[in-house]
């Protein structure tokens, strides 16, 4: 995009200053951000953090305390009805009818969205293809796996043609070759023009994200593409940079190394440590150091962050700056 | 030796956590049992008093009143209206709003005068047996007491005042007869309010209830979606036990079949909108359970299916105008037994049509506004 558009009317999603309080309690607090036509667009937070609020807030569910929020164009205030209209939705659990045939269940969500017959017909097909779901057709839901069922689920939400999806954890539970191809899948349709709003707690996911945002307690703290989080001065702070050391001990070398000045911060990750370390650090000392005491160093070699190490770092910054705000 | 009972300190253990946390489960299940003893201990008084009753004095002059004098301080009989004719004696107690019509005749006063025997004809509705029981007694009683006060001044005289009772309908006190009407109200509601409540709580304890939402569903077209089904199955367990009752238990059917098919449209009304409500208010189908059987028992004892109403004490029989099924009992004894007409139970089918809308528009409000916010 040339000129990139600031007019809420021109993005999938436009939230600003976004507020939701439940009694003395700001389960959502300021938050403003903005997602693209036909982005995938990852939301990242712990539980609890409100990524369901905002989800319920950006579907009209739920009424905003303060600020402003455009679905598709639409103020989520006023056109709440119209927004349920052009959106669809997939929730963390399987929230079909197991006692309903795959076929019924995208008929019923047909008649939801009050489908003309012939169109109807026409998005089931359309459905059943896409989703590969012709063999399953007269199979209750309930006999469905984790994986087929979440198929079945997101061809439910997108019968209507939806413009926008959301997706609340939608591969929470799945296997590893479902999760795989249920992303394929989003890609394909990301490539149509669909927008999407996932939220999730696999880092490979987000990974995948043309724009991440994580919220932490209410607040956001990171907006943008991965690679431009991964550059955050918060992340990889000026005169420092991440090192991965592999060894067979990790448990012993991760105590010995948190002792050596000049790492900042390490963690294990699989067979190797995750460390971040000031640049003017020496790489051939911190192995000797480490053989001096006894481990086994295979190898020790420079380190891009990854959105983990990101989410990581921003959340101790902001966990220490809550801590200091309350005491 | 392993212990066998090993582990028995932390079940306990949870187990008082689980009632603590839940102290609203353990509340109903102490009360339930409280309540029940209450309206046994009060509601049944097997001496019924205060029934209803209606009075047509032709006479009208000194005899006649003391006659009636003495029946309303016999306590039994609570006169709440007087009437003109026999036409208006006969339809207070079709309708139900009376349960013993009095007729003293036109000649009472002349006839004792002439010390000759005067009769009084008490209509009573025998589709009550306990009510009519009493009433025979009483009636006669006081009819033998005035005599005999009347004989002790002059012992020539004959029996002078001649109680004549007439059972009114159900004229063999069948018991099938005058349960099995009140028992079809109860079996509907069981029916009805637990489908209702159970087939929404169900979607909320899957999740389905919130994919709905996201949807351009709104709570009105949720709701009526969802009672229409009930609706007919509803009306066919109707149909059901009807057909049972007039040819299993030969219960004879005195009304319009078709009148009480239509009747019962909107107690199953109020009964499916009772069931959203509790629905509205149940996260869990065991939520559901307790509520439901909360609204099952007052239907059993403050509606008149077992007590009759007007002989509950002043709080119950005022509870009894909340409670759906007093209504619709009235609609089935009214047809089954009384041969009642529309002309006589509208006001009853217009109070649960009432009550079914104001119950459905506050369930729908409910789901508008509180379940969206969890």
């Amino acid at each position: 995009m040339a000129t990139p558009s600031t007019n809420p009317a021109d993005a999938a999603i436009s939230a600003e200053h976004l507020v939701r309080r439940f009694g003395a309690v700001t389960a959502v607090n300021d938050i403003s951000f903005r997602v693209e036509k036909g982005e995938i667009f990852g939301f990242l937070g712990p539980n609890g953090s409100g990524k369901t609020t905002i989800i319920k807030m950006l579907t009209g569910l739920l009424p905003l305390s303060e600020g402003d929020a455009w679905v598709q164009g639409l103020n989520v205030r006023t056109d709440a009805e119209a927004v349920r209209e052009r959106i669809g939705y997939m929730s963390q659990k399987f929230s079909l009818y197991d006692d309903l045939t795959v076929l019924e269940n995208l008929t019923f969500y047909g008649r939801i969205y009050s489908l003309p017959a012939e169109r109807m017909r026409r998005r089931i097909d359309e459905i059943i293809q896409l989703n590969g779901l012709e063999p399953y057709l007269k199979r209750l839901a309930a006999q469905l796996s984790g994986g087929w069922k979440q198929r079945l689920a997101l061809g439910c939400a997108m019968l209507h043609e939806p413009k926008l999806l959301f997706l609340d954890e939608p591969t929470a539970g799945i296997d590893p070759v479902a999760r795989r191809q249920l992303w394929d899948l989003l890609f394909e349709l990301s490539g149509q023009g669909i927008t999407f709003f996932v939220t999730t707690h696999y880092m490979d996911e987000a990974e995948r994200c043309s724009h991440v945002a994580y919220i932490y307690y209410g607040k956001m703290i990171a907006d943008g593409t991965p690679a431009e989080l991964k550059q955050l001065p918060d992340v990889q702070p000026a005169g420092t940079e991440r090192i991965e050391i592999i060894t067979p001990e990790v448990t012993r070398a991760l105590r010995l190394a948190r002792h050596i000045p000049g790492i900042r911060s390490a963690t294990i990750f699989g067979e190797s440590i995750h460390a971040l370390v000031e640049d003017h650090f020496n790489l051939v000392d911190l192995r000797a150091q480490l053989q001096k005491d006894g481990i086994t160093v295979t190898d020790i070699r420079p380190l891009t962050a990854s959105l983990e190490d990101v989410f990581v770092e921003l959340t101790y910054k902001h966990q220490a700056l809550l801590e200091a705000s309350r005491a | 030796m392993p212990n066998p009972f090993r582990g028995f300190g932390a079940v306990f253990y949870k187990e008082v956590l689980h009632v603590r946390r839940d102290p609203g489960t353990l509340f109903f299940s102490l009360l339930i049992p409280l309540l029940q003893m209450t309206v046994l201990g009060f509601g049944i008084d097997t001496n019924v008093r205060q029934v209803n009753t209606v009075v047509y004095n032709a006479d009208g002059r000194q005899e006649s009143r003391e006659l009636i004098d003495r029946l309303k301080n016999s306590d039994t009989f609570h006169v709440i209206r007087y009437v003109e004719n026999d036409h208006d004696l006969n339809d207070m107690i079709i309708s139900g709003k009376a349960r013993v019509g009095i007729k003293i005749p036109v000649d009472y006063s002349d006839r004792l005068i002439h010390q000759m025997s005067a009769q009084v004809l008490v209509l009573i509705d025998g589709s009550d047996s306990s009510v009519a029981g009493q009433a025979i007694n009483v009636t006669t009683s006081i009819g033998l007491d005035e005599s005999l006060r009347r004989s002790v001044a002059d012992q020539t005289a004959p029996r002078a005042v001649d109680m004549r009772p007439k059972l009114l309908f159900n004229p063999d006190s069948r018991s099938p007869n005058f349960f099995l009407p009140g028992l079809t109200a109860i079996l509907l509601l069981n029916v009805t309010t637990f489908l209702t409540a159970f087939a929404i709580v169900r979607e909320k304890e899957r999740g389905t209830l919130e994919q709905l939402f996201v949807t351009p569903v709104r709570p009105f077209g949720l709701l009526l979606g969802k009672l229409l089904p009930y609706f007919a199955i509803g009306f066919f367990e109707l149909c059901n036990i009807v057909f049972f009752m007039r040819f299993v238990f030969r219960v004879p059917i005195h009304g319009s079949v078709l009148l009480l098919a239509f009747l019962s449209l909107p107690y199953i009304f109020v009964s499916l909108s009772l069931g959203m409500l509790i629905s509205s208010k149940a996260a869990t189908q065991g939520q559901a359970m307790q509520l439901a059987f909360l609204t099952i028992l007052p239907s059993i004892f403050f509606s008149g299916y077992i007590f009759p109403r007007e002989t509950m004490p002043l709080g119950f029989y005022i509870v009894s105008y909340f409670v759906p099924a007093s209504y619709f009992i009235n609609i089935t004894r009214g047809i089954i037994l009384r041969g009642a007409g529309f002309q006589h139970l509208w006001i009853d089918a217009l109070a649960l049509f009432a009550m079914g809308t104001f119950l459905l528009v506050i369930a729908a409000r409910r789901f508008s506004n509180k379940i969206i916010m969890t």
